[in-house]
């Protein structure tokens, strides 16, 4: 990656995980050398209602502590979103928007007010409930939005990762392979069409 | 030797009490702070720390129980935010009149009425008037840093008066970000431990704590206080300046950022001077003379310092996030105006409330100030000395 900022903006629903996807993010990115920053924007707090959460990732510190406003990239975690939240608000042409979801862009379009950069969709459910048994979207989503951007280094991040896991699941060492293969495969199947 | 890590800034606190390992820790949990007694729970449940980890009841009973343990001779912290601060306000006046350097790492958010647990300032504004030396940070660097400075500041013997260490909350307490950690033989080395004077159970010199004082001894007792937090200058700076040789990083009463020849300036608090320090560089890149002075002690107010620092400015907006309801303005403009009162020449200075609530403040709104005050620097005309950012109104005293 060059040495411009990178900003990411995260829409998801209070218990998805979306919070603990943009940290993992930015640890991952601190592992690899970068000044990060990863932060949710809180309204009440229950579960079910819409969150935002935000990172920058650069070479340089950077001071700035508002929200993101002109995102490079970003990730819906929740499709059913779309219908209320202007998700590419402010998203820039160039960048792209990856969304969470087993339709086909096309039919994901109309929800993005004239958006006309580049939509990802990767089938989070799909491969989450397939290698975990269970639905926790934000690993695969984690994983979509590293292969998109290229934030990060796929490989060195997959890396960072498992040794990520390692920590954060020290208690419970049984998810942590559902996980990396969570994180494989959704670097595989995110698709723009 | 220090270590890079990534740390949100409640995190950042916990991480420099668990290296300075107090005697009490008073915990009772609030929204945005709950996270430092949690991470310090764990500190305690590991065996890290030897503390006593003291789950209470309330504010009220943790500022008590803070009360209680440090005038028997050790340290005692808390941490707190918003409601919580001001469920302490009774006993924050009486650890300060009873001179017990505690610590609280104030989480800064809004005061409920209507009910929200965003960031501002006026949980802590409110507690100016405590006695209370009030240090804030603009990011988690900063939150750790004042943390480790803040003993020293408050056991100085000519001082001896509680510490206030804030950061603003969620926008600094929630976010992760790089940070520099002391080596823990280095921090417990530079804070020292705590040997007062006296304490209650000393048995050659037993001592009252908190009797109740008469006219006439009362004001000598409120006089004394008032010396204390302005010795609390030297001691804010001598430590700052210790700190400095230990660890490299400087600090002092407030930090100024481009100002050397700058026309308009902005003065404000915490987390949003980090946006303005990039606002500002955009505009110097344009050709703006603008700067920054970014206020990080605030109790006690170093008045004669930012007068100096502001008396080449023609024109500054000094940033309130509080609203103080005075009617005329927040509290740091108060006090930032009435410093500059003795200036031969004063600069024009108005006063903009932002950020109330969590209401955000991005470096276009910052734009828009420097803009206002560059105008107001050209043509001399002030237009409204009181205005709120960002509302949904025409209003002129609206900006």
């Amino acid at each position: 990656m060059s040495d411009k900022r990178l900003e990411i903006r995260w829409h998801g629903r209070g218990g998805q995980g979306a919070k603990t996807a943009c940290m993992l993010l930015a640890d991952a990115a601190f592992a690899a050398g970068k000044y990060v920053q990863g932060f949710p924007e809180y309204g009440p707090e229950r579960m079910g209602a819409p969150i935002t959460a935000y990172n920058r990732i650069s070479d340089e510190r950077c001071s700035v502590h508002s929200y993101i406003y002109n995102p490079d990239y970003v990730v819906v975690v929740d499709e059913t979103l779309l219908s209320s939240v202007d998700v590419t608000h402010g998203l820039k042409e160039d960048g792209a928007v990856v969304i969470n979801s087993a339709k086909p862009v096309s039919e994901l379009r109309p929800y993005l007010h004239g958006y006309e950069g580049e939509v990802y969709t990767i089938d989070a459910r799909k491969i989450s409930e397939e290698c975990l048994g269970a639905y926790f979207p934000n690993t695969p989503m984690l994983a979509a939005v590293v292969e998109v951007s290229k934030v990060l280094d796929p490989d060195r991040f997959v890396q960072d990762m498992e040794a990520s896991f390692q920590h954060k699941f020290a208690t419970k060492p049984q998810v942590i392979e559902g996980n990396m293969r969570c994180l494989e495969e959704s670097m595989k199947e995110v698709r723009a069409q | 030797m220090s270590r890079r890590d990534r740390l949100s800034g409640n995190e950042a606190v916990a991480y420099a009490m668990r290296q300075i390992n107090p005697d009490v820790f008073a915990a009772f949990p609030i929204t945005p702070s709950t996270e430092i007694p949690q991470y310090f729970a764990q500190y305690v449940a590991d065996g890290q720390v030897d503390t006593e980890f003291v789950t209470v009841e309330s504010e009220h009973s943790s500022m008590s129980t803070c009360i209680g343990a440090e005038a028997a001779g050790v340290r005692a912290v808390t941490a707190t935010s918003s409601c919580g601060l001001a469920y302490m306000y009774e006993m924050l006046y009486v650890a300060a009149s009873a001179r017990l350097p505690i610590t609280l790492a104030c989480v800064n958010r809004a005061l409920t009425g209507p009910i929200n647990i965003n960031n501002d300032h006026s949980d802590s504004m409110g507690a100016r008037d405590a006695g209370w030396i009030q240090i804030y940070s603009e990011n988690n660097q900063e939150a750790y840093d004042n943390y480790l400075q803040a003993m020293r500041i408050a056991e100085t013997p000519d001082v001896r008066l509680p510490i206030m260490i804030c950061q603003d909350g969620f926008i600094t307490s929630h976010a992760v970000e790089n940070i520099e950690l002391e080596d823990d033989q280095a921090v417990k080395a530079f804070v020292g431990e705590y040997e007062p004077e006296n304490y209650l159970l000393k048995h050659e010199n037993p001592l009252a704590v908190g009797p109740y004082d008469t006219s006439p001894y009362y004001m000598e007792h409120k006089v004394q206080q008032a010396q204390a937090m302005k010795n609390a200058k030297t001691a804010i700076l001598d430590v700052a300046a210790d700190f400095a040789r230990t660890f490299g990083r400087t600090y002092g009463f407030f930090e100024e950022y481009r100002m050397e020849d700058a026309e308009a300036a902005i003065v404000l608090i915490g987390s949003t001077a980090g946006t303005a320090k990039t606002c500002v560089d955009q505009m110097r890149a344009a050709g703006h003379k603008v700067g920054l002075i970014k206020l990080r002690v605030f109790r006690p107010f170093p008045a004669e310092e930012l007068a100096a620092a502001l008396s080449h400015v023609k024109a500054a907006a000094v940033m309130d996030k509080s609203e103080g309801f005075s009617g005329c303005g927040g509290p740091v403009f108060a006090d930032t105006r009435s410093a500059c009162y003795d200036l031969k020449e004063r600069p024009r200075l108005i006063n903009i409330v932002y950020g109330l609530g969590g209401r955000d403040c991005a470096v276009e709104d910052l734009e828009r100030v420097y803009q206002y005050l560059l105008r107001i620097a050209r043509t001399g005309e002030e237009g409204p000395v009181y205005l709120h950012m960002g509302q949904r109104s025409l209003d002129k005293e609206v900006l």
